[in-house]
């Protein structure tokens, strides 16, 4: 199979750098998958599961908030907000962030700064908790 | 003599006491200085590769639709200003200052000032303040750059200015830190306008469509700009001030040094002066 260059980075730090065979992500109109060779791209990631298929095969998944993804010449640049290696996630925590977050929104006096908060939060939630299969 | 020697005995005590201020924050600063050193660590890669890939796509770019892109009518410049909460810290504040001055001559502009100092800089002129939300620079996180971010795009949309840019300082060691100025918005204005563009351009492909992807990052990577500043010049401050309270301590030191010879010619000259006035007075008797 042939691979290419791979970086990703987040405000956290530069995540991954490497050669890959496929780099599966949730972008704001669905599902997206690079392969080598790839023609110069560029689109926004939405919220969801994501995964990479290394050089040898093998996969590995994370959950991928927001961010941008571009191929320029070859090279992919992933630039998330939040890349989480599905191992690293606190599960958790995320469960007490579900759990605050609806709390949050079942308060019916929300003010719409706090309800976008709140859903935003939940959502978060969701996906971090999406990714215990 | 003797009330020479008392004034210089509590000009002693004096320096004395500034210099276990300055040595304490000078430790503050430097364990500080470590974390937010760590911080500014972590984040460069992320800063750095976002930059250089943004400039590229907006070399390459050849889709204008997007206001994000290609820029509105307005001339007028809305800076980011990052500089410190406390004084000092050395020149760390003012060098912000003096780079802002110089890269905003003869335009007209207004200032999202970052920081006590910023905010306290743009009151004093009467500088156009964006907003005084971020007046500590300290406590902002990830979060925050984003709700940044996200009203500075608000307002660029709504024509209230033309070009946003970006005033901080970059950490380069531990002893030198630099100022830099660098447009965020619109995208076509962040390329260096001196490196040469390439003669035939690549076609892009946006997914689903430019105006679509540039709304959606373009708040991403003002965040991340925001962010990756905020941690160079949180590192940049401690650094400056660990360097200007080092040089503080060293100072005194040395004046305590010079005080204290001199008191003890002082009391010297008092002792045979005394020694002198008894031979004297015996001789006489």
């Amino acid at each position: 199979m042939n691979t290419f260059l791979l970086k990703i980075a987040t405000p956290d730090g530069m995540l991954f750098e490497g050669n890959v065979q496929r780099v599966v992500c949730r972008t704001i109109t669905g599902d997206l998958a690079v392969m080598a060779r790839h023609a110069n791209m560029c689109t926004a990631l939405g919220m969801g599961g994501a995964h990479v298929v290394l050089e040898d095969g093998s996969v590995k998944n994370a959950t991928c908030i927001g961010g941008m993804l571009s191929v320029l010449n070859g090279e992919c640049s992933l630039f998330a907000t939040t890349w989480e290696w599905d191992e690293d996630i606190d599960f958790e925590r995320a469960e007490l962030a579900k759990k605050e977050a609806e709390e949050m929104l079942k308060n019916k006096s929300l003010s719409e700064q706090e309800y976008v908060v709140a859903r935003a939060k939940l959502k978060r939630a969701l996906v971090r908790l999406s990714a215990r299969r | 003599m003797a009330t020479n020697m008392k004034a210089v005995k509590q000009r002693i005590k004096s320096v004395q006491s500034t210099m276990q201020i300055t040595k304490a924050m000078e430790l503050v600063a430097s364990s500080k200085l470590r974390k937010a050193k760590d911080r500014a660590d972590t984040c460069r890669p992320y800063f750095h590769s976002l930059y250089e890939t943004l400039e590229k796509i907006s070399m390459e770019n050849t889709d204008n639709a997007s206001k994000y892109v290609s820029g509105i009518d307005n001339k007028k410049i809305c800076y980011c200003m990052i500089a410190g909460d406390r004084g000092l810290a050395g020149g760390y504040n003012s060098n912000v200052f003096k780079r802002l001055e110089k890269a905003s001559a003869g335009k007209e502009f207004a200032v999202l000032p970052i920081g006590k100092k910023a905010v306290e800089y743009c009151r004093k002129k009467g500088i156009e303040i964006v907003s005084e939300k971020y007046a500590e620079v300290a406590d902002i996180g990830v979060g925050d750059c984003f709700t940044i971010a996200n009203s500075l795009c608000r307002m660029y949309r709504d024509g209230e200015f033309g070009h946003v840019e970006l005033c901080y300082t970059n950490f380069v060691t531990m002893l030198t830190q630099q100022t830099s100025v660098f447009p965020i918005l619109p995208l076509r204005e962040l390329a260096d306008p001196d490196k040469e563009r390439p003669v035939v351009k690549e076609l892009m492909i946006y997914e689903p469509d430019s105006i679509t992807v540039f709304d959606a990052i373009v708040p991403e990577y003002m965040a991340g700009f925001i962010y990756g500043a905020v941690c160079e010049s949180i590192a940049s401050e401690l650094a400056s001030r660990r360097n200007a309270m080092d040089a503080a301590s060293k100072n005194a030191g040395e004046m305590i040094g010079k005080l204290n010879l001199y008191y003890n010619r002082a009391r010297q000259a008092n002792i045979t002066q005394e020694i002198t006035e008894i031979i004297a007075g015996s001789e006489g008797v």
